[in-house]
């Protein structure tokens, strides 16, 4: 039995509001981009460039996010199926599918009204190789202009100088003409400047609310909460006065969470006490976003750290802010710090790190069928974790937005093992403190 | 003159060797030498060779490989060539490697680079990038550096400089090697009867393992002894294999498709033979000269990024032209991202100037060849039908 509210006694915070806004304002324009006189440039979470975008007056789309959009509207098992139809493989990343899908059907908005083709598909190329052929694919039917900008894997662990030299050099001599031509307006590094100012401002705020999680209890689910907490950050929104306040707001209010001694705010209200704290690798299943989520919030589990929100940029780990003061570097240490960009050794002490800081019990991996990216090495890295902090790790298999991929019964039969596991782990180490 | 059967034989040997006896032996040969792994899909063996070390070419644990720990280090849902891999370094016959490069060809690749560092930190690995931007200015002095980069890693494994004039003079020998792999595929090209696919894909194999002045010499062998050899030529149609440049196919596919009735006369296995297009200048800074190379001929493949959306599957088209090819076979590994996504788009330029295909999907062990042959067949028929209409 839950026990949590019932949704009716939900409220919703302020910048749950603010945030809901700021997403149908996006996505209005977006809709009535050529009525408003505006180019309209695709672009992936990691490696996002909006800032720069903001430079040019260019709208910034995601097609991930429209992706998640359609799979936690429940849209996306039709999309994927006519994509495979089109010749897609069952076996490559439904992100993919479900965008070709959606394109083909007339890309209809949340909103109910089509978005127009880009204008520009910026192919930022960081940390998943599937982008590439995912914008090739796009160009290839909708014969979008498309940009690419090669962001070297951190395969040393390190970005080294060459490599952003070159990413530098593409945003100068690529990146920026392209903008420059599609909106006809001439770059100006001091806008460019004023926007990663606001960024590095939303970004101070935003990981106080990651490192909030360090609290007992945790006022935050830093995955299923989390996912909404990196909205504005990873989207069209980094660089505004809105992002700003959203992260001011949030902060706010969980700063009050702190002092009232309480745990998160889900689907169902309050979370009820919390027994379980877990590190979480891998994007969630956004199909059955809300199931998923009950099975942890209904046991009192809470996710205090987790690597799908360090996708779309890493601020916690190791400290990058982006910099007025560098503007094209820090777009470059950005792109390439971008969590998927890291070596898998890197991703182990990052995981690591936020078993040790965030007291965790243990480590959870949601290997995706779709993506490679992430999944290719995790069994392996669950090993390294169990290893390295002794605590217990588990796994489960699901799809982002691929419902076919999301069993609920093996789930929650697979948590709920894991929970045992973790008691009896806890009263083993009771008796022998005994 | 050597026979086609014995070189054939001599290659098939070292292709069913999973211990890599031939390159341990070679190793073993003389004090201090060195060898450097490298996986699908292209690395720049001038610079292992130049340091006087042999690089070998990993490319799974084909057919008979027996996975048993391998699986555990990957969900269902991924390719086999990288559990296999894991099989080959677990059960320790990779044990007398020195250093593995993983190309930049997928994510897959890539997190194996990963997972070799953590499995293996005292080795040299290296995730080895390459530009995915052709402009000598940008991607040209990335990829300069990067090159100088591993030069310096594999002369921490050689224990010596690697100079210029060493470099230099691995470029001439690579020309010549690939001056004669290319002799190999024209070859087959003009008279597949005289050159079955399976034999070639053996050849081309033992390239992975044999150092290159000694493949050079086998090539040439082949080319001597396959034009001696007088076989009758079918009717069979001529189809170009697309889409096996990382996992390998099983022997018996290959073998499969032409039973089926469909001389092989081009394919993108083994593509670090052929990758670049024309011979890299010998003379001049080499560096330079390969990464020129890269930038300016080198092959096209799902792995790299092509800028001009015109121009998309333009290479299948040019290869089929150029080979005579009347239809192309997309073969993909299961769960392979590169074949897969880029599948759709060269089948869309196929189908544009009317070049029939067809695509199944295989795994390095698929053991069923029934269903592939009665569908190259059936490709092959209905081909047939096309042209004598
Ligand atoms: S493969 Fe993974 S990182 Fe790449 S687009 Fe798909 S979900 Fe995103
Ligand atoms: S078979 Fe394909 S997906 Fe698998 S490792 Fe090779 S290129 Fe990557």
């Amino acid at each position: 039995m839950s026990a949590a509210k019932s949704p009716a006694e939900v409220v919703k915070e302020p910048s749950m509001l603010k945030q809901k806004a700021m997403i149908a304002d996006n996505y209005d324009k977006l809709t009535r981009a050529k009525e408003l006189g505006l180019k309209v440039s695709s672009t992936y979470v990691p490696g996002n460039l909006n800032e720069l975008l903001m430079c040019f007056g260019i709208l910034n789309n995601l097609p991930e996010i429209n992706a998640i959009q359609n799979g936690m509207r429940k849209l996306s098992g039709k999309l994927i199926a006519d994509a495979e139809k089109m010749g897609l493989s069952e076996d490559v990343c439904t992100y993919v599918k479900a965008d070709l899908g959606h394109m083909a059907k007339g890309a209809i908005a949340p909103n109910g009204k089509p978005m127009p083709v880009p204008d520009l598909l910026l192919l930022s190329y960081t940390g998943c190789f599937t982008f590439m052929k995912w914008f090739e694919l796009l160009r290839d039917q909708y014969g979008c202009r498309t940009v690419m900008l090669h962001v070297p894997y951190e395969g040393d662990g390190k970005a080294t100088k060459n490599m952003r030299d070159y990413v530098v050099k593409q945003l100068k001599d690529e990146v920026i003409p392209a903008l420059e031509e599609i909106s006809g307006v001439k770059f100006d590094i001091d806008r460019l400047r004023e926007n990663l100012r606001r960024s590095a401002a939303a970004e101070e705020n935003f990981v106080w609310v990651l490192e909030s999680a360090k609290n007992r209890p945790s006022p935050i689910d830093a995955y299923f909460g989390g996912v909404f907490y990196i909205g504005p950050i990873f989207t069209a929104f980094r660089g505004t006065d809105e992002a700003v306040e959203y992260y001011r707001l949030l902060r706010q209010e969980i700063e009050q969470r702190i002092a009232a001694g309480k745990g998160p705010v889900t689907p169902d209200g309050e979370m009820a006490a919390e027994k379980y704290r877990f590190v979480v690798e891998g994007p969630p299943n956004w199909t059955s976003f809300r199931d998923f989520w009950r099975m942890f919030y209904e046991e009192g589990a809470v996710v205090v750290a987790s690597t799908y929100t360090k996708v779309g940029g890493v601020y916690d780990y190791d400290g990058f802010r982006h910099d007025p003061e560098r503007p094209l570097e820090s777009l470059a240490d950005y792109c390439l710090g971008c969590y998927t960009n890291r070596n898998l050794p890197m991703r182990v002490d990052m995981i690591q790190h936020y078993m040790e800081a965030y007291q965790a019990d243990g480590f959870l991996v949601n290997s995706i069928k779709s993506c490679n990216s992430f999944s290719a090495g995790q069994l392996m890295m669950m090993r390294e974790i169990e290893k390295r902090t002794g605590k217990p790790a588990a796994f489960i298999e699901t799809d982002l937005v691929d419902p076919r991929y999301f069993s609920p019964a093996n789930v929650k039969n697979r948590l709920e093992s894991y929970f045992q596991m973790i008691d009896q782990k806890r009263r083993g180490g009771a008796h022998r403190a005994a | 003159m050597q026979q086609v059967s014995e070189i054939i034989d001599y290659c098939q040997t070292l292709y069913e060797d999973l211990s890599f006896a031939a390159a341990r032996e070679w190793k073993a040969a003389e004090q201090g030498r060195k060898v450097v792994g490298y996986m699908p899909v292209y690395v720049p063996r001038e610079l292992i060779h130049a340091g006087g070390m042999l690089p070998l070419g990993i490319l799974g644990g084909g057919e008979d490989l027996e996975v048993i720990h391998g699986d555990a280090y990957y969900q269902s849902y991924i390719c086999r060539i990288p559990r296999s891999t894991v099989e080959l370094a677990v059960s320790k016959r990779l044990d007398f490697v020195d250093g593995m490069l993983f190309p930049s060809i997928c994510d897959v690749i890539r997190n194996l680079s990963g997972m070799w560092k953590l499995m293996y930190p005292e080795l040299y690995v290296r995730y080895f990038d390459v530009p995915q931007n052709y402009k000598d200015e940008i991607g040209g002095n990335y990829y300069v550096h990067e090159l100088q980069e591993l030069r310096q890693g594999l002369e921490g494994i050689c224990g010596r400089t690697i100079s210029d004039d060493d470099i230099r003079r691995s470029i001439a020998v690579y020309n010549e090697n690939r001056r004669l792999v290319n002799a190999v595929y024209d070859f087959r090209a003009r008279e597949p009867w005289k050159a079955p696919s399976w034999h070639v894909y053996l050849l081309m194999r033992a390239g992975m393992i044999l150092p290159v002045e000694a493949h050079s010499q086998l090539l040439q062998d082949y080319l001597a002894a396959a034009a001696a050899d007088d076989q009758p030529m079918r009717d069979n149609c001529r189809v170009i294999l697309q889409g096996m440049f990382c996992e390998q196919p099983p022997l018996n596919l290959i073998k499969s498709i032409e039973f089926a009735g469909c001389y092989i006369v081009d394919d993108d296995c083994m593509l670090v033979g052929r990758w670049l297009l024309r011979a890299v200048p010998a003379a001049g800074d080499p560096i330079a000269n390969l990464a020129r190379a890269f930038l300016k001929y080198s092959t096209e493949t799902a792995a790299k990024y092509e800028p001009d959306g015109s121009r998309k599957g333009r290479y299948l088209i040019e290869a089929v032209r150029q080979r005579g090819a009347e239809g192309v076979i997309f073969a993909a590994p299961s769960f392979c991202d590169p074949a897969l996504l880029d599948r759709p788009m060269l089948a869309n330029a196929l189908t544009r100037e009317n070049i029939p295909h067809i695509s199944f999907k295989y795994a390095e062990n698929s053991g069923q060849m029934q269903p592939i042959r009665e569908q190259a067949g059936t490709f092959a028929d209905s081909i047939k039908l096309w042209s004598e209409a």
